[in-house]
C-alpha cells in the first residue's frame, strides 16, 4: 500500500502525543509516536528514572473455556500448564515447519481464561491461527484488541510511581493483578516489559487510558516513543518480530530454545526438536561494533550471516545489534566484519544483555 | 537550534542542503529542516579531501540513532576541506547546522550551477 493512502488507526492517546510534540509515524497500520524530545533523552529516562510508552497497537487474544489450556498448549511453544494462577509466560507461535509466526506473552487470568498479547503486525494472522486450531477443544477465542489500550511504565522508578497510584500492592515480576490505578478500576497490571528495566505494563479500557497516562506522566514519567523502545530492547537483547524473528527462522537458531518445550507437542515441535538435536547452520548473537560506524538491519556479515537489528547504544555510545552468524563464529569475543553500505565495519560477538546489568 | 531558520545569505538545494558560496569556493551543510527530520545525529562519516562531488549526488552519510541518510551535494567540485570536528562531535549538525555543523568545503567546477539553487525564501516556500 502506498504511503498516505491507507487509513491509520489511532490509539486513545493520540491527542496526548500531539500535545507532547511527538513525531508520529505509520507503524503496522497505526499512527504511533516514534519520539517526543529525542531518542537518546527518552532512552536514558527509562534507564535512569521512569518512562511511559503507549503500546496500544499491541493486540490481545482471549482464550477461555475448559479446553483453553489444551488449545494454548497445542499452539504455544512453552509449557502453558506451568503458568501459575495470575502468572505470565513468554513463548513463540510456530508453523508446522518450526518457523516463528510470532512471539507472545500469555497471562493466566483465571484457571480457564488466558490473555495473549500479540505483535501489531501479526495480530490478525495470530487470531486466524488460533481460530483454525480450535477443533474439538471446548474453547472460545475472542479478539480483545478493541477492549484494551496498553501502557508500559518502565525504569528503576516505575514501580514506585505506579504503586503510588494503585489501591494495592503491585504484582511481582511475571505475574498480573487487577488493581484500581489513578481511580480507574480493573486495570490489568502486569509485571512485564520490553526494556530490560523493572516496571509494569497496564492493560486498561480505551476510554480510561488518558486518565492513567496523565496520572503517570504527572508523577514524573517521561513519554517515550517507539524509537527508544527499539534501542532499549536491543541493548537488552530482546527479539523484535520482523527483524530477528521471521517465518524463515526457527526458535532454536533465534536463541529461544529456552521457551520451547517440545514434550508438550505444540505445532512445529517436531521441527524444533530436530533443530535442537541436529543444530542449526546459523545462530542469533548480540554484537558490538569495535570501531566507527553503526550497522543496520539487512547489512550482510562478510563470510556469511546478516544483521537483523542494529543501532547506536545510547548507554554505551557505540554501535550494537543482533546478527545471525554461522554457528562456528558465535563464541563471545569472536571478531567479524559487517558490510555497512559498502564500508567494512569491525564487530565482535558479545553476551547478553549488551549493557551491564549493574550500572 | 530549536527554532527553524534559513539564513538569507545561503543557497539551498531541494534535498535540504545549503551552500555558502565565496567565489569559486563553497561550504556545504544540511538545513535546519533536514536535521530536524533526522533527529539527533550520532555519526558523521566524512568524505576524503580531494574527492570529486557532483551536484545531486551523495557525498557523505549522517546517522541518527534510528536511521542513516545520504548527504547530497548542492553543487559540483572537488573537496578541499572536511569538518573533522564532526567526527567526534556530530551533534553540532543539530545544534548549529549553518556554522559549526558545516561539512565540507568544495572548489567549484562550475560556479554557474549556483544560479539553479533556491534562495532562502524559495526554499522555505518549498517546505510548506
Amino acid at each position: 500500500m502506498a504511503a498516505g493512502t491507507e487509513t491509520l488507526k489511532r490509539t486513545p492517546l493520540h491527542d496526548r502525543h500531539v500535545a507532547a510534540g511527538a513525531k508520529l509515524v505509520p507503524f503496522a497500520g497505526w499512527e504511533m509516536p516514534v519520539q517526543y524530545t529525542g531518542i537518546r533523552e527518552e532512552h536514558m529516562a527509562v534507564r535512569q528514572g521512569v518512562g511511559i510508552f503507549d503500546v496500544s497497537h499491541m493486540g490481545e487474544i482471549e482464550t477461555s473455556g475448559q479446553g483453553a489450556e489444551a488449545l494454548l498448549q497445542r499452539l504455544l511453544s512453552n509449557d502453558v500448564s506451568r503458568i501459575a494462577g495470575r502468572g505470565a509466560q513468554y513463548s513463540v507461535l510456530c508453523n508446522e515447519r518450526g518457523g516463528v509466526l510470532d512471539d507472545l506473552f500469555t497471562y493466566r487470568l483465571r484457571a480457564d481464561r488466558f490473555l495473549t498479547v500479540t505483535n501489531a503486525s501479526n495480530h490478525e494472522r495470530d487470531r486466524a491461527w488460533f481460530e483454525r486450531h480450535t477443533g474439538d477443544h471446548d474453547v472460545t477465542v475472542r479478539d480483545r484488541i478493541a477492549d484494551y489500550a496498553m501502557l508500559a511504565v518502565q525504569g528503576p522508578q516505575a514501580r514506585a510511581l505506579v504503586a503510588g497510584l494503585a489501591d494495592g500492592e503491585l504484582p511481582k515480576r511475571f505475574t498480573t493483578k487487577e488493581l484500581t490505578v489513578a481511580g480507574v478500576p480493573e486495570v490489568l497490571v502486569c509485571g512485564t516489559g520490553y526494556t530490560g528495566e523493572d516496571g509494569v505494563e497496564l492493560l486498561v479500557a480505551p476510554d480510561a487510558a488518558a486518565t492513567v497516562w496523565d496520572a503517570v506522566a504527572a508523577g514524573g514519567a517521561t513519554p517515550v516513543g517507539l524509537g527508544a523502545r527499539d534501542t532499549l530492547r536491543i541493548e537488552a537483547c530482546f527479539h523484535l518480530y520482523g527483524n530477528d524473528l521471521t517465518e524463515d527462522r526457527n526458535p532454536i537458531e533465534a536463541g529461544l530454545g529456552w521457551c520451547c518445550k517440545e514434550h508438550t507437542g505444540f505445532v512445529g515441535s517436531d521441527a524444533v526438536r530436530r533443530a535442537r538435536e541436529e543444530g542449526t547452520a546459523e545462530k542469533l548473537v548480540p554484537f558490538a561494533i569495535t570501531g566507527p560506524g553503526i550497522a543496520r538491519q539487512g547489512n550482510p556479515v562478510i563470510g556469511g550471516g546478516v544483521v537483523t537489528s542494529g543501532t547506536l547504544s545510547p548507554v554505551l555510545g557505540y554501535g550494537i545489534g543482533l546478527a545471525y552468524l554461522p554457528v562456528e563464529r558465535t563464541e563471545p569475543g569472536t571478531a567479524f566484519e559487517i558490510d555497512v553500505r559498502g564500508k567494512t565495519r569491525r564487530a565482535e560477538v558479545r553476551t547478553k544483555p549488551l549493557i551491564p546489568e549493574e550500572r | 537550534m530549536a527554532e527553524a531558520s534559513y539564513p538569507s545569505e545561503l543557497k539551498y538545494h531541494e534535498e535540504h542542503d545549503w551552500a555558502r558560496v565565496d567565489g569559486d569556493i563553497a561550504t556545504f551543510g544540511i538545513t535546519w529542516y533536514a536535521q530536524d527530520q533526522l533527529g539527533e545525529v550520532v555519526f558523521f562519516d566524512p568524505p576524503e579531501v580531494g574527492k570529486t562531488v557532483r551536484k545531486g549526488d551523495p557525498y557523505a552519510e549522517v546517522e541518527s540513532v534510528k536511521a542513516v541518510s545520504d548527504v547530497i551535494a548542492p553543487l559540483s567540485g572537488e573537496i578541499v576541506e572536511v569538518n573533522e570536528a564532526l567526527t567526534s562531535g556530530p551533534e553540532a549538525i543539530n545544534d548549529d547546522p549553518y556554522d559549526g555543523g558545516w561539512m565540507v568545503r568544495v572548489r567549484l567546477s562550475d560556479p554557474s550551477e549556483v544560479d539553479s539553487l533556491m534562495d532562502a525564501d524559495a526554499y522555505r516556500e518549498s517546505l510548506t
